[in-house]
């Protein structure tokens, strides 16, 4: 794992005095990857919130994940909110000091060292070698031991059969399943559907990038600003920042 | 002790079988019978060529979908020429309706030959086993 | 030198045995068609969701694997510790030790989302991954005291006695160990994270697995006519009381040293005082009827020998076994994960609220299955091989009466294993 932490990414940014060449990996921007050609190691695909453009009362993320995954909508009358995949969802954040209010997304934060992988018996659970964390789900045998682990509650377990599912993501009873940034849609070159929308519907909070690329929108974001990650104590050096929490 | 020399067996099996056969054959032969011996595959959208000779296919293709499986989520390497929807996609099969069938259905291209031969896949429980843009 | 003690089998064509083996039967059957059902129909009919993953199935399995390893305790101590007094027990207990342990992994595996791939499983490993090692450390265990139960009925096996003693002992504390880090890993859950889960664990076992040795030893010698003697009986009742303390011990100090770590308040709270029937469980269940008044039952002087006062403890144990998984799996599951300190959340998928569980009726059924599995395994191996004495009365297992000198050392002894 020769990844570049983010630290000394920022450390060579503002050594080479911003925006200037800085020697290393090569940028990797959004392109289709031609067919025969496996996820490239010198990438890695991270996600930024930016929470003070994120409408409380919009969920045009959740909205698209659900519609591009083939899941269920909260929204729906059949919807079970105990059993129901989901992949992403709106967090209310309410600070008891100023009331002030926030509601991020949250989803599989894509760790460097996700612990569901750690634990899972037969390597079911994985990370690409372009650092998405998602779950082969022909080895997954559906012991949800990833959904104990996971410190963010990004895992749902399909609880019963289900017919009528999108091509690009299978599932079905008794796997484990979550948001795998949309990898059909990376290959194809596009941004996952949650950040699609939100630049098209939403409040345009959420920026999708390669961390490892200095030149990516997404660094120079957090360049600027600085970010904030979920339980970062834990040191799973997760791969989705937020700003403005 | 047998009457028959032991070396001169083989032989005379190889023999009894090659009777046996020719007294077979034309019950073989007739249509009916070759329908319950064989399952009768769909034909695939006419005008196409698949990944291999069909020979080979019968023979290869569930290495192909596992290792073509493993490649995909694994490492990521996409082949959509040879992804389990464009299978699907070629060999589409249609009801009296002009509607393509799914897996639930006997017809459906995946189980003319697994059902016969009492083999069952779990990978149309997750796997959409029709091509999206199917009228459904 | 052991004394030379006659074995005699179950004997297989009596009634109550296949009555016995019968009602064993019809809960296994029970459970197998609740697992069927589940995996037909999902999980959806549990009361599994996807924010209690892991429900009744997984009590009741881990609960009997814990109890597995603690339940060769009595023939460790006869092999490894030298005490000739228990050395007609080891084969019991090294067979309910199996036992316990094929029961606790049958529900393991009965619950899993797709048992049709558990050859996947067999194939595929993980080797960073806990629980494939505990793959590993399971069927070890099968392997070393099966060795061992055969090194100890065959006069072949003489040769590897020692070596298979030795290693099944060793091994058990590792097994139990490793159950115990199945939850110690989840650094997320704040009321697995804390280093004391292993040795608690340990503790755990012991208690878990001698209260059934007990109940087993004392309904079957019943049942088939075997005279049992005091003598055994009042030292397994110590030893069970001094263990018990060593746990409720663990107990407390995991607590309080939760207490202590300001960052723990919350999920200390909740599982003391705030989680509703979680905490009803904790005191009346965990602490209470399993925790202190087993401990008055096996250590009041006035009751040493009380032959009720022991099977007492031993169901209450084992009830009191039950409820401490139940609050350690469920209970961790139930607080709410803290992603967001210092905010009030919440959203669609059930952040900063507490999780409820309720068990259905498939999940009892698949985990007393688990239970009836272990006993028929442990019933026809009493049956099929030399495993009971005959006569396990005082005057035959200790003629010199070397028990009451013996007492004071087992004090010592319950403080090492
Ligand atoms: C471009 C279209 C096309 C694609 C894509 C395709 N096939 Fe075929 N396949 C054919 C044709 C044409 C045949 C020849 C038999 C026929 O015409 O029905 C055939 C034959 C077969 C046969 C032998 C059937 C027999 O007659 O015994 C199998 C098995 C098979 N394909 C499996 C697959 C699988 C599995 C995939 C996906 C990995 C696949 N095919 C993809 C067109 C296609
Ligand atoms: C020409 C007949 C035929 C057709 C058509 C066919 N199969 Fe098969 N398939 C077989 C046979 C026969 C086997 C069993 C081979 C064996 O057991 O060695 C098999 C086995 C498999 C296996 C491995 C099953 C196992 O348990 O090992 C998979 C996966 C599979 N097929 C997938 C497919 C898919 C997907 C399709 C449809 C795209 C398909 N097959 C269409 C004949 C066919
Ligand atoms: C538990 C659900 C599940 C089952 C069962 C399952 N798959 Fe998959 N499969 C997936 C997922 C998820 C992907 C990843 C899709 C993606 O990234 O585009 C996938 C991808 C694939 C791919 C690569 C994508 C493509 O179309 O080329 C192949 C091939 C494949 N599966 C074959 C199979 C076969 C054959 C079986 C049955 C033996 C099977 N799968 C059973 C979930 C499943």
């Amino acid at each position: 794992m020769s990844q570049p932490a983010r630290r000394d990414v920022l450390k060579s940014l503002a050594l080479g005095g911003g925006l200037t060449l800085i020697v290393g990996p090569v940028a990797h921007a959004l392109a289709p990857r031609p067919p025969g050609q496996p996820a490239d190691p010198a990438t890695r695909w991270a996600l930024l919130v930016d929470t003070r453009a994120c409408k409380v009362d919009c969920a045009a993320c959740v909205d698209a994940c659900n519609r591009e995954m083939g899941l269920k909508q909260p929204t729906d009358p059949d919807f079970d909110p105990a059993h129901d995949a989901q992949y992403i969802r709106k967090v209310t954040l309410r600070d008891p000091d100023t009331g002030h209010t926030t509601a991020p997304p949250v989803m599989c934060q894509h760790c460097a060292k996700p612990p569901c992988v750690d634990v899972c018996p037969t390597g079911a659970s994985m990370q690409r070698a372009d650092h998405i964390v998602q779950v082969d789900k022909h080895l997954c045998i559906g012991c949800r031991y990833c959904m104990m682990a996971c410190p963010y509650k990004a895992r749902s377990f399909v609880h019963q059969d289900l017919t009528d599912q999108k091509p690009h993501n299978p599932r079905g009873k008794g796997c484990v399943e979550s948001c795998n940034l949309c990898v059909h849609r990376i290959d194809r070159g596009e941004p996952p559907a949650c950040v699609a929308a939100c630049q098209r519907d939403g409040g345009g909070a959420m920026v999708f990038g390669d961390l490892a690329d200095p030149n990516s929108d997404l660094n120079r974001r957090l360049a600027e600003a600085g970010g904030h990650r979920i339980r970062a104590d834990l040191g799973l050096d997760t791969g989705v920042y937020y700003q403005g929490l | 002790m047998s009457a028959w020399p032991q070396r001169r067996r083989p032989a005379l099996a190889l023999a009894a079988l090659l009777l046996a056969l020719a007294l077979a054959l034309p019950v073989l032969a007739t249509p009916a019978a070759a329908a319950e011996l064989f399952p009768q595959v769909p034909a695939a959208a006419p005008g196409t060529e698949c990944l291999a000779p069909p020979g080979e296919m019968r023979r290869t293709h569930m290495d192909r979908l596992t290792h073509r499986r493993t490649e995909a989520v694994r490492a990521g390497i996409r082949q959509p020429a040879e992804s389990l929807t464009r299978c699907l996609s070629c060999h589409a099969v249609t009801d009296t309706h002009g509607q393509v069938v799914t897996a639930e259905d006997p017809r459906h291209f995946c189980r003319e030959c697994h059902d016969f031969a009492a083999v069952t896949v779990d990978c149309f429980s997750c796997h959409a086993s029709r091509p999206e843009d199917a009228p459904r | 030198m052991p004394h030379a003690v006659p074995y005699r089998p179950l004997n297989g064509h009596a009634r109550g045995f296949w009555l016995v083996l019968g009602l064993l039967g019809l809960a296994i059957a029970g459970g197998l068609g609740a697992a069927h059902l589940m995996h037909h129909e999902g999980h959806i009919i549990t009361g599994m969701t996807n924010q209690v993953v892991w429900g009744l199935p997984h009590v009741f399995a881990v609960f009997l694997i814990v109890a597995a390893s603690g339940a060769l305790n009595v023939a460790s101590i006869g092999a490894v510790f030298e005490r000739p007094l228990y050395k007609p027990l080891a084969r019991l207990s090294a067979l309910l030790a199996m036992a316990l342990l094929i029961g606790g992994l049958s529900v393991l595996v009965l619950d899993l989302g797709r048992p049709d791939r558990l050859t996947v499983a067999m194939t595929h490993y993980n080797f960073k991954s806990i629980f494939a090692w505990n793959i590993f450390l399971y069927t070890g265990f099968l392997v070393l005291v099966g060795a061992y139960l055969w090194a100890m009925i065959d006069r072949a096996g003489a040769r590897v006695y020692k070596p298979a003693a030795y290693g099944a002992f060793v091994w058990r504390l590792v097994l139990t160990t490793g159950t115990g880090a199945i939850f110690g890993f989840l650094v997320a859950r704040q009321a697995y994270d804390a280093a004391i889960l292993a040795p608690l664990f340990i503790a755990m076992s012991l208690v878990y697995g001698k209260a059934i040795f007990v109940l087993f030893l004392m309904a079957v010698c019943r049942a088939s006519g075997r005279p049992l003697g005091g003598v055994v009986l009042r030292r397994l009742q110590r030893l069970m009381g001094i263990v018990l303390g060593a746990m409720l011990y663990f107990v407390a100090v995991h607590h309080l040293t939760n207490l202590y770590a300001s960052e723990h308040h919350g999920i200390e709270a909740f599982l003391l005082r705030d989680g509703g029937p979680l905490t009803t469980l904790f005191w009346g269940g965990h602490v209470l009827l399993g925790g202190l008044v087993p401990l008055y039952l096996l250590l009041a002087p006035r009751l040493g020998g009380n032959r009720r006062a022991l099977s007492a403890a031993a169901v209450l144990l084992i009830l009191g076994g039950l409820t401490q998984v139940y609050g350690l799996i469920i209970g961790g599951q139930s607080a709410p994960l803290v992603l967001f300190p210092g905010f009030e959340v919440s959203s669609a998928f059930a952040d900063g609220v507490v999780a409820s569980y309720v068990p259905s009726p498939w999940e009892v059924l698949l985990g007393l299955a688990g239970v009836a599995i272990g006993l028929v395994v442990a019933v026809v191996g009493c049956a099929a091989l030399p495993i009971l004495p005959a006569d396990l009365s005082d005057a035959a297992i200790d003629p010199d009466h070397v028990a009451d000198t013996l007492d004071e050392q087992d004090g010592a002894l319950a403080g090492t294993t």
